[in-house]
């Protein structure tokens, strides 16, 4: 069995920002005092630590922390990714995989043999030292990239790991809900749809398990 | 190969038509009925869980699985096809109710001249203004003839809506272009999204004529002829991809199982996927024995049968039928045989990307809350001096905004596609958009269509289904006028940004548009240019009936699972009333 591995992130890095938007009014509070010189272990499903560091570098370059809110980082978007590489998407179980594998035009879709964990393996290889960079540097790297089947994928994962359900490893403490006023899953707006017509209505949000009260299966976790 | 014991009627299918014809045939006859659904069960209680975007509405939970089966795709006869991959243009359904536990449940009526298309055009502008490869036929069966049977559908599914043709009387507030009805829907219109509302009094400003959605998702609570009861929907926004949890949107699990699941005599089989027909030597007199399937566990089995009904939607209807070598596959280069012909996909398309200065709330919603609008649908207004025919609904629904599908949808001109301009814009839009959808007929053309294709195999190492399919000149001259209207509505509902559907080229298998894929065994009046009666009775077997979509001989502009409910209805009554009394063609 390999050995588990972690990635390390500092919970000045992590929490260093909280941010709380309802409908567009943002306020920055300060990250928790007591948390500031802890660092969190998170194990790794798929990833090595420099595969991470990597990965939720880029990420954050496509939805950066900033003053408009908190973004991938906060989100803990490369937990999420990791995640899906790790379980049945990762390795395409569900994507016809038959050859022959042939070229055809963008409009026929991805019609490549690479699954998206190749991809990612090839594609971080690509941006080795992209973590020292600085944010300029960054962007450049990655608008070299912009075309490639890598960096779709990585731009899509990482709106996924920002606004996904919290059980499946983003969108930490629904920071991406809370910057976009989304509410999650609700039971019932029956009273409140004709109610708020031009006026934003912004519920807390709770997550699926929560509202349900049980744990619900995530598609990652399936053996 | 096992061999079980001959039921009376084998249906391959258990989504909307397969369990429709379960019902009716296990409610009014005594005969055994066996549904053979290569999918999981399911029940209307169990979608609480299913409230999650990712797994169901990205990684499309419900839907059959292309790692299995998949179509290949090629945009012209010439051309080599390849697998779609992944499904995304249209979403195949799998399991019990099949893509009826996760469709919208808009359920508008077909216009009355969709029917006899080819003559109505041919006498109203002659038909030289036909494009030159069209394939369009009359049906051969009327909407007069079908309206009793859209009014059971409507029924059956508790429709809420409003009516604009009473028997002949226009009614102010409904769609005065439709054919006329016998009754008012069973129950009023839904609630309305603000995105919606904000269109209804966009369009009339205009002088147009919107009208409420024809809704499966139930304004309030409604018992239909069966007691079966649901209660109103609550407009949580979990309708298109995820069944409903408190059945309160019409589906097959809320209103059909539980009649099902009474009768004795019907059983469905679940993890059953059908290969073939089994059938008696090909000809004009040919009989179908019974069907064979792979069941769960993977053992072959075969199950003799009286009656066969195909209910495995529009592709697998036509696959599996090409697949055991009943009727002669169409080939548009030889001009000869009908099988697989008249492919079409609705024409749909988001018009106009509309952004605003007020929050919308776009969570709250139903597959189905929203507002229509036909008069630019069909032949309602003139086009003798237009460069194409026909048209389409125009549609602002408010369905429940997810944010991983949603978020992002920016004007053009912030130009980044990631990045902190983007993503403030993206923020700051997420709530503020709504889109005007165009959902236009497709006619049928001599080359779209479908065969077998020579290459990519199924998981049992059948071949895959391959469409032949294009846009051609008439789609898109209509797009860009309907475009031009739509953005026009956009404009006078206050929108501050429109952006505007930049035009259809070639067929795009990554945008979805629609699950309203049609045709591969077209009904019509005679052997020589369709593949079953009016009844989706075969023509060369009399004891093969074929049920859904894939009879339409063209596409239409309105949601079509009304349409296919009300024929599955007319079999249904055709097969209890005559067919099991006397045998025989039908027609
Ligand atoms: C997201 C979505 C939204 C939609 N919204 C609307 C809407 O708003 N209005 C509307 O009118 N329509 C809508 N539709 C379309 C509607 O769902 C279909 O028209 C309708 O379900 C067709 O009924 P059917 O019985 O032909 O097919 P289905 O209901 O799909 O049932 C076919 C069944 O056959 C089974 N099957 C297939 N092959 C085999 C085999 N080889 N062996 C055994 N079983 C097999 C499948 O697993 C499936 O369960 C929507 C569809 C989707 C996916
Ligand atoms: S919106 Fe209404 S019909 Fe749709 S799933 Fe929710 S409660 Fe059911």
């Amino acid at each position: 069995m390999r050995r588990r591995r972690f990635l390390t992130i500092s919970c000045t890095t992590l929490g260093g920002v909280l941010v709380y938007s309802l409908d567009r009014k943002v306020s920055l509070l300060s990250a928790n005092e007591k948390n500031k010189d802890k660092s969190l272990r998170i194990p790794l499903r798929f990833f090595d630590e420099g595969e991470a560091l990597l990965a939720a570098a880029a990420a954050s370059r496509i939805f950066p922390s900033d003053v408009s809110g908190p973004g991938a980082k906060e989100a803990g978007v490369v937990i999420y990714i990791d995640r899906q590489l790790a379980g049945p998407y990762g390795s395409d179980r569900y994507r016809y995989t038959q050859g022959p594998f042939e070229d055809a035009p963008a409009e026929f879709g991805y019609q490549g043999k690479a699954t998206p964990r190749e991809i990612y393996r090839e594609g971080l290889k690509g941006l080795t030292g992209f973590d020292q960079l600085n944010a300029e540097e960054q962007d450049a790297t990655l608008e070299r990239i912009e075309a490639s089947v890598f960096f779709s994928l990585l731009r899509q994962h990482t709106i996924e790991g920002m606004f996904c359900d919290p059980m499946h490893g983003g969108n930490a403490d629904m920071v991406g809900w809370q910057l976009i006023g989304y509410p999650g899953p609700r039971l019932n707006n029956y009273d409140e749809i004709e109610k708020y017509y031009g006026q934003a209505f912004r519920p807390k949000p709770a997550g699926l398990r929560e509202v349900s009260g049980h744990s619900v299966g995530a598609s990652e976790d399936e053996k | 190969m096992k061999t079980l014991r001959k039921a009376d009627v084998v249906i391959v299918g258990g989504g909307w038509t397969g369990l429709l014809m379960a019902k009716e045939l296990g409610a009014r006859t005594a005969l055994s009925v066996v549904v053979l659904e290569r999918g999981v069960p399911r029940s209307t209680d169990k979608y609480a869980d299913d409230m999650d975007e990712l797994d169901y509405a990205i990684r499309l939970r419900m839907m059959q699985d292309a790692a299995q089966e998949t179509v290949t795709l090629r945009h012209d006869a010439r051309g080599r096809a390849v697998p779609l991959r992944r499904y995304a243009s249209f979403l195949p359904g799998s399991g019990v109710g099949g893509a009826g536990e996760h469709w919208n449940g808009q359920c508008p009526r077909n216009l009355p001249d969709f029917f006899e298309l080819y003559s109505r055009t041919k006498e109203k502008y002659g038909v030289n203004r036909l494009p030159e490869d069209h394939a369009v036929q009359d049906w051969g069966i009327t909407y007069d003839e079908l309206e009793p049977y859209y009014t059971r559908t409507e029924r059956l599914l508790g429709l809420s809506g409003k009516a604009g043709n009473l028997r002949g009387q226009k009614v102010e507030g409904g769609n005065p272009f439709e054919g006329w009805r016998s009754e008012e829907y069973p129950t009023p219109p839904t609630k309305l999204p603000y995105f919606s509302a904000l269109f209804r009094d966009g369009a009339k400003s205009l002088g147009y004529h919107p009208y409420p959605v024809p809704a499966a998702t139930l304004s309030q609570a409604y018992t239909n002829p069966d007691g079966i009861s649901r209660p109103p929907c609550v407009y949580c926004g979990y309708c298109e991809r995820f069944g409903c949890m408190i059945g309160a949107k019409a589906q097959p699990t809320s209103v059909l199982l539980p009649v099902i699941e009474k009768k004795k005599n019907v059983t469905i089989r679940k993890g059953a996927w059908v290969r073939r027909l089994v059938h008696d030597a090909a000809g004009s007199e040919s009989r179908v024995r019974g069907v064979t399937y792979v069941d769960a566990t993977g053992n072959e089995i075969f199950q003799p049968a009286e009656i066969v009904f195909l209910a495995s939607w529009t592709l697998n209807n036509t696959r599996l039928l090409l697949l055991s070598g009943i009727g002669e596959p169409y080939n548009p280069g030889a001009g000869k045989g009908t099988l697989g012909r008249n492919l079409t996909h609705q024409v749909s398309f988001a018009a106009a990307t509309a952004f605003f200065a007020k929050p919308l709330n776009r969570f709250m919603g139903s597959g189905a809350s929203g507002m229509l609008l036909s008069d630019f649908d069909g032949d309602n207004f003139d086009h003798s001096q237009l460069s194409f025919l026909r048209g389409g609904l125009l549609e602002a629904r408010n369905t429940g905004a997810h944010p991983i599908g949603e978020f992002g949808e920016v004007p053009h001109r912030v130009g980044s596609r990631w990045g902190s301009t983007w993503k403030k814009a993206g923020i700051e839009y997420f709530d503020r958009v709504g889109r005007i959808v165009v959902s236009g007929e497709h006619l049928a053309y001599k080359g779209n269509y479908m065969d077998l294709d020579p290459t990519y195999k199924d998981r049992c190492g059948d071949a895959l289904l391959r469409l032949t399919l294009n846009w051609r000149e008439n789609e898109r001259r209509m797009a860009e006028l309907l475009t031009e209207k739509t953005v026009e509505i956009a404009r006078a509902m206050g929108a501050t940004e429109v952006n505007t559907f930049p035009g259809l080229r070639n067929y795009d298998s990554r945008r979805y548009q629609s699950t309203h894929v049609q045709g591969g065994t077209i009904l019509g009046t005679s052997p020589e240019s369709s593949v079953v009666n009016t009844y989706g009775q075969h023509w060369q077997a009399a004891n093969l009936f074929v049920l859904g979509g894939s009879l339409f001989p063209t596409g239409g502009g309105a949601n079509p699972t009304p349409t296919i409910l009300a024929m599955t209805y007319r079999t249904a009554d055709a097969v209890a009333e005559r067919y099991v009394k006397r045998p025989g063609p039908l027609a």
